[in-house]
């Protein structure tokens, strides 16, 4: 493979490219779904090929096939050339690519046991035994229990003279108890929903979390769900729990803070941002009590990695400061809009995608709040948790969120349960009524496998470290005005 | 393009070779490209083959997927070796019946070999063109531009024996004032069909009405372009209009089939064969695909199956399986609503104060048995007040019941549009949702974008 790849990059330099990587990638997947007792999926994927990302006259081409030979490598790296040629005649003036250090490395996530040594008839029993228990509850309609495991070996390439083999491990799993009645549908789910929750992290990882011991409780809850009465509708005080501060982070700081998107290269699609690099340094985006860090070395995230697809290493990034913005996600092309180097951050969803900026892991530094001491303290609120619904704006200021489940908070203390809980706000000003975060004890690592961006579609896997946090005059209840 | 003979060759090579009880063999191949530009300039240019084997085996009740795009004979060997392995460890499932028996599969054309002559060259000058444009009238134009070879071949050890060629483009554009945004958009299998000067034109207009004011959120009349609908009847198909949520009681058909349900102007289905749309002659168990009708003038008549569905009700598939293994339902993608006799100037004209939506964004299910969703407005909102287009205003936040909407239509358009975003994540296959424009006299607005 090192041959076919050094016959690019010599054919490149032979062309006189302004610079060139080469990305070979295989991916294997193993997905086990199982719903009400039965095993609907048990599936196994592998995904292997090439792609060529090629800079000439300040345009870049980019081409790739899943046919690995040394012809095909030529054939599509002309194509790569030719494609850059073509777009050099519409291309923006002035590509500033600054030159990286050559890193000759390799990397693999560190893991005790690889999840595809584990048998599928355990990880089937696994997942069984869950949903077996939660159909015991008569209410549940839909039982559900979900593992996956994902490896990715992927080497990099490039004219600079980089080599960067790397290995990445993830799994995760998750259940989920769907009670209806009389037109109701409500979900429960653990870890978190949309599958469970994921890590870069060996087998050990699905048996941590233990699915089995929380199967009765998310049935239980699903079922008072059935009968608990609506969020109310208001301004009130509110304290997501970590899952759910997870995306809020995800969706209100993690994409606005991609300088590609402030730069308008995803407007098409996904959208910009309200940040202009200018911004850097000066705004207050949140309040003195958040502080929020890149960090693609943190140990399980599902965002780690040992180097970014344009060979720049894993970093840790402060991005908010106590509540002031201090950087950006990078890239090679785009950091010199901050005045900074690239912090690592372009990543690629397989050898058919170029590079993007996308999310690490995005997380919230833990503060010296226990949960308890934060529910006491609170007179009148909510407490949400696990997420049903996301929606945010094109420019990442006005969301909105559903979860699973609420709790009111009464006089200090968690009072009744409530159904279908909504909340929305305005990015800045809500970020900046935060008031308490809760401390390292309740703080935890959260695996998005699902944020889409790009054209064609590209799906990262990021992470989010977040522990429950406290907001204050947040509107809750939106439903009740629909 | 591997061509209907090597794709159906190396498929029943698989069958030959599978002792299993039942095989289903699905190949899927993408040549296609995607330009995008943003600024007013290129930025982005990928091209990509990929080939995809999607293996399906049963042992008797005991059902395994393997998934590769390495396709020499050591890989499918081992491939199959694998499906094998996975189906003797698997549990069986009891509610499998059978594959699908084949049936006569309709012949149409899918294909433009004039997808052909888009080299990287012409795209780069047609999207030349469209910024010539733009930068003509002071403002910045993003988008993308996209078109693709696709094959699609399905065969099962029953006699299931489907190949299709396809050619598909789609185009979008984003006008941008610095202040304001219009949008336009293009889908289709047919190059001939596109017209940029025109596009460019639509988005042009839609963001060339002045700087946007705030309206304060609330219940408004509202008129909303086919982008608009489109987008409000996928999420249905997705919900409800599909067996699976029937069966497993979260679609909100259940108890209501043979009611009306909204509007008796709305008439619903999904339709592969209909050629004003992105055909699709079977489906991916190489079934033909049946029209299917969701509501007709309002009432709730029927839902979409593949064979697994349908075998569970003793009925026929009606050709809308996806790729398996497919846990999510045989949800529709060939929507259509049918038009009525208005246009878009006579819903103008016929508002007294409302809002004027071209695309929404970001939409997610709020409350599936509802088939509520919130989401925002895109690229195009506009105050409508005595029967004109006042000016854009700031985007805003919707919370609402499609259904309850449909409720509410009081005009249909005549003329419809095919729409697609044209997302693309690991496997290309465009769809699109054919949809007029709609009047609907009370839509909830439950918020404002702040800048």
């Amino acid at each position: 493979m090192k041959e076919l790849i050094q016959n690019v990059l010599d054919s490149a330099k032979l062309k006189g490219v302004d610079y060139t990587d080469v990305r070979v990638v295989r991916r294997q997947y193993e997905e086990i779904e199982v719903k009400n007792g039965r095993v609907e999926a048990l599936t196994s994927d592998e995904d292997f090929g090439f792609g060529i990302r090629v800079l000439f006259k300040g345009a870049w081409g980019f081409a790739c096939s899943s046919n690995v030979t040394k012809r095909e490598m030529e054939t599509v790296f002309r194509r790569a050339l030719k494609i850059a040629r073509a777009s050099s005649k519409a291309a923006a003036k002035g590509i500033f690519f600054p030159p990286a250090s050559p890193r000759v490395d390799e990397y693999k996530t560190p893991i005790t046991l690889d999840p595809f040594d584990v048998a599928p008839e355990k990880k089937m029993g696994l997942l069984l035994k869950a949903d077996e228990i939660i159909r015991r509850n008569k209410k549940v309609k839909i039982s559900e229990a979900f593992l996956g495991s994902y490896k990715t070996v992927k080497t990099f390439a490039s004219t600079e003279g980089s080599h960067i083999d790397q290995e990445i491990v993830e799994c995760g799993a998750g259940i989920a108890a769907t009670a209806i009645e009389g037109g109701e549908v409500q979900v429960r789910s653990y870890p978190n929903s949309f599958r469970g929750n994921f890590a870069t992290r060996g087998y050990e990882w699905i048996e941590e979390l233990a699915i089995e011991n929380h199967a009765e409780r998310v049935a239980e809850e699903a079922e008072r769900l059935l009968a608990a009465k609506p969020c109310p509708s208001k301004m009130t005080t509110l304290i997501l729990d970590s899952s759910q501060l997870a995306l809020q982070i995800h969706e209100s700081i993690g994409h606005p803070i991609e300088l590609d998107r402030i730069l308008g290269t995803e407007a098409s699609y996904a959208g910009t941002s309200f940040l202009k690099p200018e911004m850097v340094g000066q705004l207050r985006y949140a309040s003195e009590k958040v502080s929020i860090v890149a960090d693609a070395t943190s140990p399980g995230g599902l965002g780690t990695f040992g180097y970014d697809d344009e060979g720049i290493k894993a970093q840790r990034v402060p991005i908010i400061s106590q509540g002031r913005l201090v950087n950006l996600l990078t890239s090679r092309e785009t950091a010199h809009h901050v005045g900074k180097e690239s912090n690592g951050t372009m990543r690629a969803d397989g050898w058919n995608r170029i590079p993007l900026i996308r999310m690490t892991n995005i997380s919230i530094e833990p503060g010296d709040w226990t949960l308890e001491r934060m529910i006491a303290d609170t007179k009148e609120g909510l407490f949400l948790t696990t997420n049903r619904s996301w929606s945010i704006d094109d420019k990442r200021i006005n969301f909105q969120f559903g979860t699973e489940i609420g709790w009111e908070i009464k006089d200090g203390k968690l009072g009744d349960i409530v159904k279908n809980p909504t909340y929305t706000g305005i990015t800045l000003p809500f970020w900046n009524s935060c008031d308490a975060v809760a401390n390292r004890d309740h703080w935890k690592m959260w695996g998005t496998p699902n944020c889409g961006k790009g054209e064609p579609g590209q799906v990262a896997h990021v992470g989010h470290g977040a522990a429950p946090a406290r907001f204050r005059n947040v509107r809750v209840g939106v439903m009740k005005a629909a | 393009m591997i061509g209907k003979e090597g794709c159906l060759r190396l498929l029943r090579n698989i069958l030959q070779s599978s002792p299993a009880d039942q095989t289903e063999a699905l190949l899927l191949t993408e040549d296609s490209s995607l330009t995008r530009f943003a600024h007013s300039a290129v930025h982005q240019h990928v091209a990509e083959k990929n080939q995809t084997l999607i293996l399906r085996v049963i042992l008797g009740k005991r059902i395994a997927v393997v998934t590769t795009n390495i396709l020499n004979p050591s890989s499918l060997k081992k491939c199959l070796a694998k499906a094998l392995a996975l189906a003797k460890v698997q549990h069986p499932n009891d509610e499998f019946v059978s594959l699908p028996k084949p049936r006569p599969i309709p012949e149409m054309n899918t294909f433009s070999k004039t997808i052909q002559t888009l080299t990287p060259n012409k795209k780069v000058t047609m999207i030349k063109e469209v910024l010539r444009l733009v930068k003509g009238e002071g403002f910045k134009a993003s988008g993308a531009f996209s078109h693709g070879e696709v094959e699609l071949a399905v065969v099962n050890s029953l006699g299931v024996d489907a190949y299709q060629e396809f050619s598909d483009l789609f185009f979008h554009l984003i006008v941008d004032t610095g202040g304001s945004s219009g949008y336009a958009g293009f889908v289709s299998r047919d190059v001939d069909r596109f017209d940029t000067t025109a596009l460019a034109r639509e988005a042009i207009k839609k963001a060339s009405r002045g700087e946007p004011i705030q309206v304060e959120p609330g219940e408004y009349e509202v008129v909303l372009e086919p982008y608009a609908v489109s987008e409000l009847l996928s999420f249905l198909g997705y919900l409800g209009f599909h067996a699976m949520a029937v069966q497993e009681g979260r679609s909100f058909f259940c108890n209501e089939f043979g009611k009306r349900m909204v509007d008796e102007k709305v008439t619903l289905y999904d339709d592969g064969l209909d050629p004003k749309g992105l055909q699709v002659p079977f489906d991916f168990e190489g079934i033909p695909k049946q029209k299917v009708t969701f509501f007709e003038e309002g009432i709730a008549k029927e839902v979409t199956y593949d064979s697994f569905t349908a075998a569970k009700e003793g009925k026929e598939s009606t050709g809308h399986a996806l790729i398996a293994p497919n846990t999510e339902g045989p949800i529709p993608i060939n929507l259509f609503m049918k038009s009525g006799n208005s246009s878009l100037d006579e819903m103008v004209r016929s508002v007294r104060k409302g809002i004027y939506v071209t695309r929404f964004h970001y939409t997610n299910v709020v409350e599936p048995m509802k088939a509520v969703i919130t989401g925002m407005t895109r690229d195009g909102t506009f105050l409508i007040e005595q029967g004109e287009i006042k000016g854009p205003i700031k985007n805003l936040r919707f919370t609402e019941s499609i259904l309850k909407a449909l409720s509410r239509v009081s005009a249909v358009s005549k003329d419809q549009r095919v729409c697609s975003e044209g997302t693309v994540y690991s496997r290309r296959f465009i769809t699109g949702t054919v949809a007029p424009a709609l009047k609907v006299d009370g839509f909830n607005f439950s918020g404002v974008s702040a800048l």
